[in-house]
């Protein structure tokens, strides 16, 4: 499914991917659920692509495709995050670009782009990782977008909060609907609990490389919760060889440091990117928890996942595109 | 090779003019850890017991910056956090901004097992905590005289300069830390790494972070992977300029040169100081499931000590 561009080739194209959230989503999932999500994911591909084809640099692109991500309120980032146990939203996200400078934010309460934020802790301060009423404030002197606590806060998922308040647990960002007294889940076409972290990375024909991550976290979290999204080498990372952005359990992927091991696999064991992910997918962390979005400097993507489903999309420069949710050999 | 070995640290970074009395005072401290954590490993306590005990007697002496004597925000306030990690599994915990919690290490080893969650940070730390009933106390205990005064310097220091990395080699003779003059940069961090005789790893890391930091800035010694990283193979735990560590995550580095080029502890530790600090300085101390022990720094000085079964102990703080 992948385009492998031969490395001994002087022409490199740029490439993007971008997803929205791994996890257990339902075949069954109903078209006035999977639709909307579709749409988003081809709209923020094109816009992506755009960027890409007027040369604006990785960063950039990866930076406006999560603003706009964060923007729509069928993903879990910005508007439309999932909630805490205490029915608030605290997102965070991570920035991080081929020369291994970076930015991160947590405990976000009010601030309409994450993501930004977390660009501006990288360019703006000397330090890498703000949190909580720091980030808020620093948010505050930088004059970005704020808006109420509670604009984030949609339906759908106080819903779902009171959903998993129910069954007593947290969710990974995808679960299918609980029955409380049945261990094996069975799916259903209502209780819509699929949602999921954003990111997106891409590479330019020069090799430039970019990797963005935003969310809302788990289901219920506890307060002060942090997950893997805003931890380098965990849910985002970028090097001179590729940009990486995970999505799914953040414990598991804290563990295994998922973002950074595709990395690693490529430099010390010369694997190609898209064995590297695999890899980390299949062997590194538990079935059920991860998927990956990832390019390489040499223009190729990937976009591998141990769950039923992962909502993502990817084009590169010689027309390859795809769009998807189930595995490919699954997808109806 | 085999039986257990212990490696402990008080940070990277040392201000070459440190008074002896100073530096005697630290290899005390450092000697005092290794024996307390030679004898938990005689008595067989399990790797990831030991390395926390450790670590709470570093947070409980004010020496060095962690838990008491930790180093100050902005605001004149300590903002601590930690991180430890079983290699057995993998499994980890972590917490930041940890504000009353009067040993974070612990705190963070309940993350670990008595939360759903691997990281858990400010007020909501805080919350855990009290439902853990783990002992708290006010902010005041944690702060000293001394780095009340390191503090007022610092933000003097900071107003002076432009940049907060003066290069060095501009004429200027003072070396430079994270932005900080080494007289008043506070070594970020302590930790400790340990395999037991049954070849487990574990570490486990501890820190009131950067002098006079924004508040709410996270470093590395709660970020798994930058700095902190135990697993099959070993236990790391690293010091020094957090945005370095992080940038190269370093301590989780160690681990992935040995599973995927087969190095050895000693070349893997060299091997990741040399090559994934690019600008930054920093250094970290290391065991493996074979019973070795290893360290490494490219700044000037790390406060550190190790000790193995066979009776081998050292400390020191300035190059090997």
């Amino acid at each position: 499914m992948q385009i492998l561009i031969d490395p001994g080739s002087r022409e490199m194209g740029w490439a993007i991917a971008l997803h929205g959230g791994a996890g257990d989503i339902p075949l069954s999932l109903p078209p006035e659920r999977r639709q909307p999500r579709e749409a988003a994911l081809r709209h923020c591909l094109q816009i992506g692509v755009e960027a890409l084809k007027v040369n604006k640099p990785p960063l950039d692109v990866v930076e406006l495709v999560v603003r706009e991500l964060e923007n729509i309120p069928v993903f879990n980032a910005g508007k439309g995050s999932v909630l805490t146990s205490k029915g608030t939203v605290e997102m965070e996200a991570c920035i991080m670009d081929g020369t291994k400078r970076c930015g991160a934010v947590s405990g976000l309460t009010t601030v309409v782009n994450p993501i930004s934020l977390a660009r501006l802790v990288m360019e703006n301060t000397p330090h890498i990782y703000l949190a909580f009423d720091g980030a808020e404030a620093f948010a505050r002197e930088q004059g970005v977008e704020t808006v109420d606590a509670n604009s984030f806060i949609t339906p759908e998922n106080v819903e779902r909060l009171k959903q998993a308040k129910e069954a007593n647990r947290v969710q990974i960002d995808y679960t299918q609907p609980i029955q409380k007294d049945v261990k094996e889940n069975k799916p259903e076409a209502d209780g819509d609990s699929q949602l999921g972290t954003v990111g997106c990375v891409a590479v330019d024909d020069l090799g430039n490389l970019a990797s963005a991550t935003s969310t809302g976290g788990l289901v219920n979290k506890m307060v002060g919760r942090i997950g893997d999204t805003p931890i380098i080498g965990a849910g985002t990372y970028a090097n001179n060889l590729c940009a990486v952005s995970a999505t799914g359990k953040g414990e598991a992927i804290i563990r295994s440091t998922a973002a950074r091991d595709v990395a690693a696999l490529m430099e010390y064991k010369g694997l190609s990117l898209k064995e590297a992910a695999a890899y980390v997918v299949e062997e590194s962390t538990p079935k059920g928890n991860v998927g990956l979005v990832a390019v390489s400097a040499t223009g190729e993507v990937t976009m591998p996942f141990n769950t039923t489903g992962m909502f993502r999309a990817c084009a590169t420069e010689d027309g390859y595109w795809e769009i998807g949710i189930w595995p490919s050999d699954v997808q109806k | 090779m085999g039986g257990w070995a212990i490696a402990v640290h008080g940070g990277a970074g040392v201000d070459p003019d440190l008074p002896l009395e100073r530096q005697e005072q630290a290899k005390k401290l450092l000697t005092r850890c290794l024996n307390l954590g030679a004898s938990a490993l005689r008595a067989d306590l399990a790797a990831i017991d030991v390395a926390e005990l450790v670590v709470r007697e570093l947070e409980n002496d004010p020496f060095f910056n962690s838990g008491r004597g930790s180093a100050l925000n902005e605001n004149g306030r300590v903002e601590m956090e930690a991180s430890i990690m079983d290699g057995s599994g993998r499994r980890c915990g972590a917490v930041s901004g940890l504000s009353t919690v009067k040993n974070p290490i612990s705190l963070a080893r309940l993350v670990m097992d008595k939360s759903p969650h691997s990281y858990l940070a400010f007020s909501g730390a805080e919350s855990f905590a009290r439902q853990q009933g783990v002992e708290l106390v006010d902010n005041d205990y944690f702060i000293t005289e001394e780095n009340v005064g390191m503090l007022k310097m610092a933000k003097e220091a900071n107003t002076i300069l432009f940049d907060y990395r003066v290069p060095l080699g501009m004429g200027s003779p003072i070396q430079m830390m994270n932005g900080l003059p080494i007289s008043v940069y506070a070594p970020e961090t302590v930790g400790c790494v340990v395999v037991d005789s049954r070849g487990r790893c574990a570490a486990a890391t501890s820190t009131g972070g950067l002098m006079n930091k924004m508040t709410g800035r996270i470093g590395d010694s709660p970020l798994i992977g930058a700095g902190t990283y135990a697993c099959d193979l070993c236990g790391v735990s690293c010091t020094g300029e957090g945005e370095a560590i992080i940038r190269g995550t370093l301590a989780r580095e160690v681990g992935a040169v040995m599973e995927y080029k087969g190095l050895g502890l000693e070349e893997a530790v060299d091997f990741v100081i040399k090559n994934r600090l690019d600008e930054g300085k920093a250094g970290l101390i290391a065991v493996s499931n074979k019973g070795e022990v290893a360290c490494g720094f490219n700044c000037c000085g790390m406060f550190r000590g190790s000790a193995t079964e066979d009776g081998f102990m050292e400390v020191g703080i300035w190059d090997q």
